[in-house]
């Protein structure tokens, strides 16, 4: 479904990926970890259009998708989160969730004015909607807080859930726990396991290796820019080089 | 007094309509215009050109000046946003309002350059007798104002006013949920220019002559002072932040009948002096400014269904 091949990309003079590939097959949780600084995060922003590799294939169900817009994106069923949230904080939470809705007429401004039974009719369903998604993660009551006053872990799961919205095909998580608690860590995983038996498609970066144990597989291993290895976690856990990677790095 | 206090509720609603448009691209939109002095005056030049040489009536040469005031702000966007990053675009907008401003100022052919434009009509002027003509403008001019906010309003309620926000917020992740960021930002810039070529329009129409002096950069910072005043993003706040400024403004021209040693120069020292304590008292005191911009809250507690 989304295939990367020999991405590289340099900020400067410094090589952040650098023959780096991975394949996400459809139906799948695919999990991307690796040290800090490995070129995870930076491989989602060359998939998420926020700016193209320098060299290398991106392809989305076998189109290019490298350089391609971040909204183009979007209409191909592609959404991303951030690694570290990126709420839109003057707008309450609700808000966050309705912006996410795709096809609001309302969004042509003169459709307010002309077209305002179907602008009310549609904005109903995308409440609805948000609503639920909202109560799924226990947000709901905070729903009419701007969404800055959120504490870190709801802001991750605001961010999950407004991904959620956009009914995309696949979603690329970028540590989706962090610093959320771990019972709610646990409800995420559930809740990812479940939308991926509904279709959904997922690649996600992780340092929480129980969740990757759980619910990843295949796992792909990012180390100084490129991939290293792939395969179940028993398979990535028995590789020596993984080890070293993260070791190598951790007494570097 | 009476009369003083008509004309000076007059300038303040064409001055709120202009800080309106600014609260739209700056306040809600997160655009900055500092060439907002130059559209101000493309609309009132524009107004009363398609009025003298042109012949239209008071009522299209309204419309016709919001469209090209419009259709001025969204090219500078479009160009602008297309070809340099967002942080370039209040520079460029600099650059446009001044250019704009030149034009008046030099293209004699059209704008008559210092001389100004004169015999500006204005609307309703043969059905109302000269003497009552100040209430008549001063309910247009009202009207004009509480239609700008009753718009404007029922926008950022709206979903269009969401990503308008959302595009002030974060452009990143508007794009990533699917929006069309340039598109939003030449909408907010191109609607917010309507807007002020309407207030042009009533500057021309109270004026009746208009010349380049009459737009200078000062005007870009009053407006900005009404917007901050009155909230980012909150309208009805401009509406109070406008006639704080426009009252301090022409309220110390009173100060002349206190201490009449003073000269005009002075004067015009002493009006910028105190807007200036004014705003400063104002962001010590209330630095979020009068009023909060729009926020949608829900019935939390109902059943899935609530009133937008
Ligand atoms: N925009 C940028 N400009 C310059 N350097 C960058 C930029 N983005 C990332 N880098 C560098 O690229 C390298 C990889 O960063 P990246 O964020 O992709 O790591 P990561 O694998 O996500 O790490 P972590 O697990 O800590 O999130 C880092 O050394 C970082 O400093
Ligand atoms: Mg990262």
């Amino acid at each position: 479904m989304l295939t990367v091949k020999d991405v590289a990309k340099s900020f400067g003079g410094f090589r952040a990926l650098n023959g780096c590939g991975l394949e996400v097959r459809p139906g799948t949780i695919t999990g991307i970890i690796g040290p800090n600084g490995a070129g995870k995060s930076t491989l989602f922003n060359i998939i998420g259009g926020l700016f193209p590799p320098d060299q290398g294939v991106v392809e989305l169900e076998g189109r290019s998708i490298a350089g391609v817009r971040p909204d183009k994106l979007a209409g191909l069923g592609l959404v991303r989160t951030f690694q570290i949230s990126r709420e839109l904080g003057e707008l309450t939470v609700l808000e966050n969730m309705l912006l996410a809705g795709q096809g609001q007429s309302g969004e042509q401004a003169w459709a307010n004015f002309l077209r305002w039974g179907l602008v009310r009719e549609q904005e109903a369903r995308t409440l609805a909607k948000a609503r639920a998604l909202l109560e799924r993660v226990d947000l709901w009551h905070l729903a009419n807080d701007p969404a800055r006053n959120l504490s870190g872990g709801q802001k991750k799961l605001l961010e999950i859930s407004r991904a959620l919205m956009l009914d995309p095909k696949i979603i690329l998580l970028d540590e989706p726990t962090a610093g959320v608690s771990p019972l709610m860590s646990r409800a995420l995983t559930k809740a990812i396991s479940t939308l991926r038996d509904d279709g959904i498609t997922f690649a996600i970066i992780e340092h929480d290796m129980d969740m990757i144990a759980e619910i990843c597989n295949p796992i792909y291993v990012l180390a100084e820019g490129r991939t290293l290895t792939s395969g179940s976690f028993a398979e990535v856990t028995a590789n020596e080089d993984v080890m070293k990677a993260y070791l190598g790095k951790v007494a570097a | 007094m009476i009369s003083f206090i008509i004309l000076m509720s007059i300038v303040i609603c064409f001055s709120a309509v202009l800080a309106l448009a600014l609260n739209f691209q700056w306040g809600s939109g997160g655009m900055v215009n500092f060439g907002l002095a130059g559209f101000y005056a493309l609309g009132a030049y524009a107004c009363a050109l398609l009025m003298l040489k042109g012949g239209f009536n008071t009522f299209f040469a309204t419309l016709g000046a919001m469209a090209i005031v419009a259709v001025a702000c969204g090219l500078v966007a479009i160009v602008t946003l297309r070809v340099t990053e967002e942080d370039y675009f209040a520079i460029v907008t600099l650059g446009v309002g001044e250019m704009l401003r030149l034009v008046a100022l030099n293209e004699d052919w059209l704008t008559k350059g210092a001389l100004g434009l004169s015999g500006i009509e204005r609307p309703f002027n043969d059905w109302v007798a000269p003497t009552s003509y100040s209430y008549v403008m001063l309910g247009f001019c009202a009207l004009m104002v509480a239609a700008t906010v009753w718009f404007l309003n029922k926008l950022a309620r709206s979903p269009f006013g969401r990503v308008v926000r959302a595009v002030r917020e974060d452009d990143v992740v508007a794009a990533t949920l699917g929006k069309h960021v340039l598109w939003a930002r030449i909408r907010i810039f191109a609607i917010g220019g309507a807007l002020i070529g309407l207030a042009g329009s009533l500057h021309a129409f109270y004026y009746q002559y208009i010349d380049p002096t009459q737009f200078s950069n000062i005007v870009i910072a009053y407006a900005f002072m009404a917007v901050i005043a009155g909230g980012r993003g909150a309208y009805l706040g401009t509406i109070l932040g406008a006639s704080i400024v426009m009252v301090l403004l022409e309220g110390s021209r009173f100060a002349k009948d206190l201490i009449p040693s003073l000269s005009s120069d002075q004067l015009a020292a002493i009006r910028i002096i105190i807007i200036g304590v004014g705003l400063i008292a104002l962001l010590i005191y209330r630095p979020q400014g009068f009023l909060r911009e729009y926020r949608l809250q829900a019935n939390l507690s109902g059943s899935k269904q609530q009133s937008p």
